[in-house]
């Protein structure tokens, strides 16, 4: 321990000033760093470039369990890969008979809304990428992935696998980005219910696979194993993807709140990959991309803000007619949240009689939600 | 050893450390994970005080804010903090038996998740559960065998 021991006896002053000096240099270099990063965004070409730099070691890093990974699946055996060819050609064939008749429902549903033809999927193309590294612990659910501004990713990009929504991206190097899970505490995703038709924001639950719903009221309709849909709101993710399932609702008498956890639908634990997904623009279930741009820069990503909804909002909801069969339409139309008002006001006088609301939802930008 | 040999090997114990604090673990692992990167920082600074361990907590600081996302400058300023009073203390550190520096070291780690959390909390992150501070516990306790490996090989050279 004793290392060193010429220079103990020495005086420090004599190399790059004393240590106070040094101290007070480095810490009012990483405030003016702290600063402009936070406040300003003008860090995002050297974070860029620090990002390039650090591919390498996360690569080196991640070598190990992808040496293993490839080891295991290089000797299994010829049984176990049979096993899994036929599940696979199983599930293929259920999902075929699944999609069967889906040209003939779009042509409907386009015929059903009145346009000459049916829409296109919103979903364009989509990326596979490999999760090089995975932060999991309480405070942070974070990815690392192989595909970066290099293969055309973007900040706020949706994230998805087979199952449902993972997250969105948030850092975007070179050739890698890093994606915030939508379980991550400080994540937020503006969700519907998809049997009601009932809008509100799933926050991250911080423990891998969890969601909350806090800003419902005591009284919303809402029971286990109800599936929740993104809503299309707040500019990341569109209309109807798959989110989580509620898992418990508890309603305390004394509390105006209802407490609803939910479970998300992704496997992240299992999952080597993920998907990348770009949508159509114009396209009327497509994410107002353009409403994140500007006006949320400053403030950062409102689908990120962990106070995402005013509180006030359940309670103007909780008269909304929850009934889900009768007038769907009418229900969400009263469910939508004042903060949302312009968005979902504007479109409310054709949107009478439809029978899927929130889908035909105009590509307008739905305003930022902001904390209040 | 010369200043140049003493930074060879921070800056290659720097990035082995560095290494073992974004090495994937399993969630519940995860928790239990020693700071590695602040007890490097935190052994040159004491043993080393003349070659730079400010300016490596620095830079140390600045590699964790890019691999874990944070806002940049975050783990830089925190890690100067704590480097700079590790210099300024070092020959009382030094001259501690070993259960006594855990002790300091466990302190050192502390006050650093402190700053953290502070810069955490003003900059709009709250992450507000207790499991953040378990890995001040564990660096405490790997404390010793850590500065001992950090150590090895450098009687050949003095």
């Amino acid at each position: 321990m004793t290392a060193f021991g010429t220079a103990a006896g020495r005086p420090l002053q004599g190399r790059g000033g004393s240590p106070g000096f040094r101290f007070t240099l480095y810490g009012a270099v990483a405030v003016v760093i702290m600063y402009l990063d936070q406040r300003a965004h003008y860090l995002e070409p050297l974070r860029y470039a620090l990002q390039a730099a650090a591919y390498p070691i996360q690569l080196a890093v991640n070598s190990p369990p992808a040496a293993w990974r490839w080891i295991r699946e290089s000797f299994q055996s010829r049984d176990a890969l049979r096993a899994e060819n036929e599940a696979l050609r199983r599930r293929q064939r259920d999902l075929e008979l699944m999609t069967m008749r889906y040209e003939a429902l779009a042509h409907e549903n386009g015929e059903l809304r009145g346009l000459r033809a049916a829409l296109p999927p919103v979903a364009d193309r989509w990326l596979p990428a490999e999760i090089i590294n995975i932060q999991l612990s309480g405070l942070r659910q974070r990815l690392l992935i192989n595909r970066g501004a290099s293969n055309g990713v973007f900040k706020g990009q949706a994230v998805l696998d087979d199952r449902g929504l993972i997250g969105q991206t948030t850092h975007v190097g070179p050739w890698s980005a890093e994606v915030i899970l939508i379980t991550d505490p400080e994540h937020a995703v503006p969700v519907r219910l998809e049997r009601t038709g009932l809008r509100t924001i799933a926050v991250g639950g911080g423990d891998g696979s969890s969601l909350a719903l806090p800003y419902l009221p005591a009284n919303a309709d809402i029971r286990r194993d109800d599936l929740l849909l993104t809503s299309g709101l707040g500019g990341v993710f569109p209309d109807g993807y798959p989110v989580a399932r509620v898992s418990e609702v508890h309603r305390d008498a004394v509390q105006p709140l209802a407490q609803v956890r939910a479970i998300a639908l992704s496997h992240i634990n299992s999952d080597a990959e993920v998907m990348l997904v770009w949508f159509r623009p114009g396209h009327p279930a497509a994410p107002a991309a353009t409403a994140s741009s500007a006006a949320d820069v400053k403030n950062g990503n409102a689908a990120m803000q962990p106070l995402a909804a005013s509180p006030r909002a359940p309670a103007a909801r909780s008269s909304a007619p929850a009934s889900p069969t009768p007038a769907p339409g009418k229900a969400a139309e009263e469910a939508a949240p004042p903060d949302d008002g312009p968005a979902a006001a504007a479109p409310a006088a054709e949107r009478g009689d439809s029978p899927t609301p929130p889908a035909e939802r105009p590509a307008e930008p739905s305003p930022p939600r902001q904390p209040p | 050893m010369t200043v140049g040999q003493v930074r060879g090997r921070m800056a290659l114990t720097a990035l082995v450390a560095l290494i073992l604090t974004v090495l994937p673990l399993p969630v519940w692992l995860d928790v239990f994970r020693p700071a590695f990167l602040v007890l490097t920082v935190l052994y040159w600074s004491i043993n080393t005080p003349r070659a730079g361990g400010i300016g490596l907590g620095f830079l140390c600081g600045l590699l964790l804010d890019i691999f874990q996302g944070r806002v940049l400058g975050e783990h830089a300023l925190a890690l100067a903090l704590i480097a700079y009073i590790a210099v300024r203390e070092h020959q009382r550190i030094r001259s501690k038996p070993a259960f006594q520096q855990s002790l300091l070291v466990f302190a050192a780690l502390v006050f650093y998740e402190f700053v953290v959390f502070a810069i955490d909390g003003w900059t709009g992150h709250p992450a507000t559960s207790p499991l953040r501070w378990v890995h001040c516990l564990t660096g405490a306790l790997v404390w010793p065998p850590a500065a001992a490996m950090l150590s090895y090989g450098e009687s050949r050279y003095t």
